[in-house]
């Protein structure tokens, strides 16, 4: 490969291709926890027979905070707003997008998607109101 | 368990001092120890070395033995990395060999060097401390980390954008004769609320600086100390450290510190005794809202109630429990691998009578450190008593 290819980051980018397929999936323990890729364990139980299951469609926003004050794989994007979001037992963080930033709030339903960091032209997670 | 005599403590001057090396910040901090204790390096049988950022700020990695060389040292010596809490760590590393019996004295402490770095790279330095899948790359800071929590503390459990305040206005009035910290001056609510927001709710007086410095403690054993005439007035006598989830995303509940609690469960019962017995706390006040977590955390005040503690002047120089007599992280500055020390360092003065604030709590018999890494994945706490 080349200097400047990145190496993917398994389990990370293999979701975001997944997601990107309309295929969102979380990996979920016996115990019934939800987790993100890549797991070996549930690291609250120790559990470690973990199944990938289909993410639901929509989730509600936790919290939210709108930066204005980025590094520099973000500089370009700033002000952006990050959440994160429960989607059935999983809890994920992304950008907020499609909504003025002063009009996200704690409850808000949102569907996730994948989108890319202006900056760098990086993939991230993004999640839209519904 | 035995308790830990500390024989010595000493800081640098906490601030901008970009073109000085963590090498030659710890050295001084070192130098201020020694002094104070009345020890030389010879008598150091191992070190810990506190250190978050060395990579990126100073293309310097292995520097364990590099500190030891900064003190005059030859003996073993570990860097301990735990972000924020490196050098709290370090502390704790220090305290269990010796109670292990198989050291006498031990340099503890950490330095970071921050401000040669511009904001965005210091940003992105201190976010290395964050879930690098899952937070950094959807553009998560450790301001932004924080604000979720505090935005999610305010939706559970109320509170206001002043009462943030009130624990930077109090941090900063701590601060004011404290001649070692970053910013001796005080601010008003008006100042906090109006400075200009780095992640909602946070304006930039809500967030400890970009900040240089060194700290260092000299951790002896009993016989030790008993041997050599010592007589130190202050020892460790609990120490606590617990961990949980990495990324913010993986906990249950966003508005409580599970590795704080169980650091402090474990401190406590450690040291024999319990919240009540607390009469000053130096606590990892990063950003506002963290200054609340960290009291809820220690059984200080019950969930959702430490929010209110500044605005009602409960956790002043004046009031039932002080809170960072030093002016904190917030206004003592946060070299972030020397921070954990510091508290040390700062508390043993407290508690002797020769730190300027110690006024304030002259009749203070036990004090507790809190020092956080990440979004408290990592924390230590450690009890101090007076014992002479």
């Amino acid at each position: 490969m080349s200097d400047d290819e990145r190496v993917p980051d398994a389990g990370y980018d293999d979701w975001l291709d997944a997601a990107e397929n309309g295929e969102p999936y979380y990996l979920e323990s016996p115990s019934g926890n939800g987790w993100l890729p890549p797991r070996e364990f549930d690291p609250e139980t120790g559990e470690r027979e973990l199944s990938e299951e289909p993410l639901p469609e929509s989730g509600e926003i936790l919290t939210s905070t709108i930066t204005n004050v980025a590094g520099p794989s973000f500089a370009d994007d700033a002000p952006y707003v990050v959440a994160v979001a429960q989607f059935g037992p999983v809890r994920i963080t992304g950008q907020v997008r499609g909504v003025d930033h002063e009009d996200v709030e704690i409850g808000q339903e949102v569907e996730l998607s994948v989108g890319v960091n202006d900056t760098e032209g990086e993939r991230l997670v993004v999640f839209e109101p519904v | 368990m035995e308790r830990v005599p500390i024989a010595g403590v000493g800081m640098t001057k906490f601030g901008k001092q970009g073109q000085r090396t963590s090498r030659e910040l710890f050295g001084e901090a070192a130098g201020k120890a020694f002094e104070d204790a009345g020890l030389s390096p010879d008598d150091v049988d191992e070190v810990f070395f506190g250190n978050f950022m060395g990579e990126l700020a100073e293309q310097q990695g292995h520097s364990g033995p590099l500190a030891a060389d900064a003190a005059g040292v030859t003996a073993p010596a570990t860097r301990i990395e735990s972000a924020c809490a490196s050098s709290g760590a370090a502390v704790r590393h220090g305290v269990n060999r010796i109670r292990n019996g198989d050291v006498d004295v031990v340099l503890v402490g950490g330095a970071e060097r921050m401000t040669n770095l511009s904001t965005a790279e210091g940003t992105a330095g201190l976010a290395a401390a964050a879930d690098a899948l899952w937070e950094i790359k959807s553009g998560i800071t450790f301001p932004g980390a924080y604000s979720l929590m505090a935005n999610r503390y305010f939706h559970e459990h109320g509170g206001s954008r002043e009462d943030l305040a009130e624990i930077a206005v109090k941090n900063h009035e701590h601060a004011v004769e404290n001649e070692l910290a970053q910013f001796q001056r005080a601010i008003t609510v008006e100042d906090v609320v109006e400075a200009p927001t780095v992640c909602s709710p946070f304006g930039l007086y809500d967030c400890s600086p970009m900040s240089d410095g060194g700290s260092a403690a000299l951790l002896v054993s009993e016989e030790f100390a008993e041997d050599h005439g010592l007589g130190p007035e202050v020892a460790i006598t609990g120490t606590g450290q617990n961990g949980d989830r990495l990324a913010l995303q993986d906990r249950v509940s966003m508005t409580r510190t599970p590795a704080a609690e169980r650091a402090a469960e474990q401190a406590y019962e450690d040291a024999g005794i319990g919240p009540d017995d607390i009469d000053v706390a130096e606590v990892h006040d990063c950003f506002t809202i963290a200054e609340a977590l960290a009291l809820e955390a220690l059984g200080l005040y019950e969930e959702g109630e430490a929010i209110h503690a500044a605005t009602n002047g409960e956790t002043s120089a004046g009031g039932e429990l002080p809170v960072n007599l030093s002016g904190g992280l917030k206004a003592k500055g946060h070299p972030v691998g020397a921070t954990g020390g510091a508290q040390i360092s700062e508390l043993t003065k407290i508690l002797r009578g020769d730190h300027v604030n110690s006024d304030a709590v002259s009749d203070a018999e036990v004090g507790i450190t809190h020092n956080a890494g990440g979004t408290v994945a990592s924390c230590v706490v450690n009890v101090l008593e007076v014992i002479a």
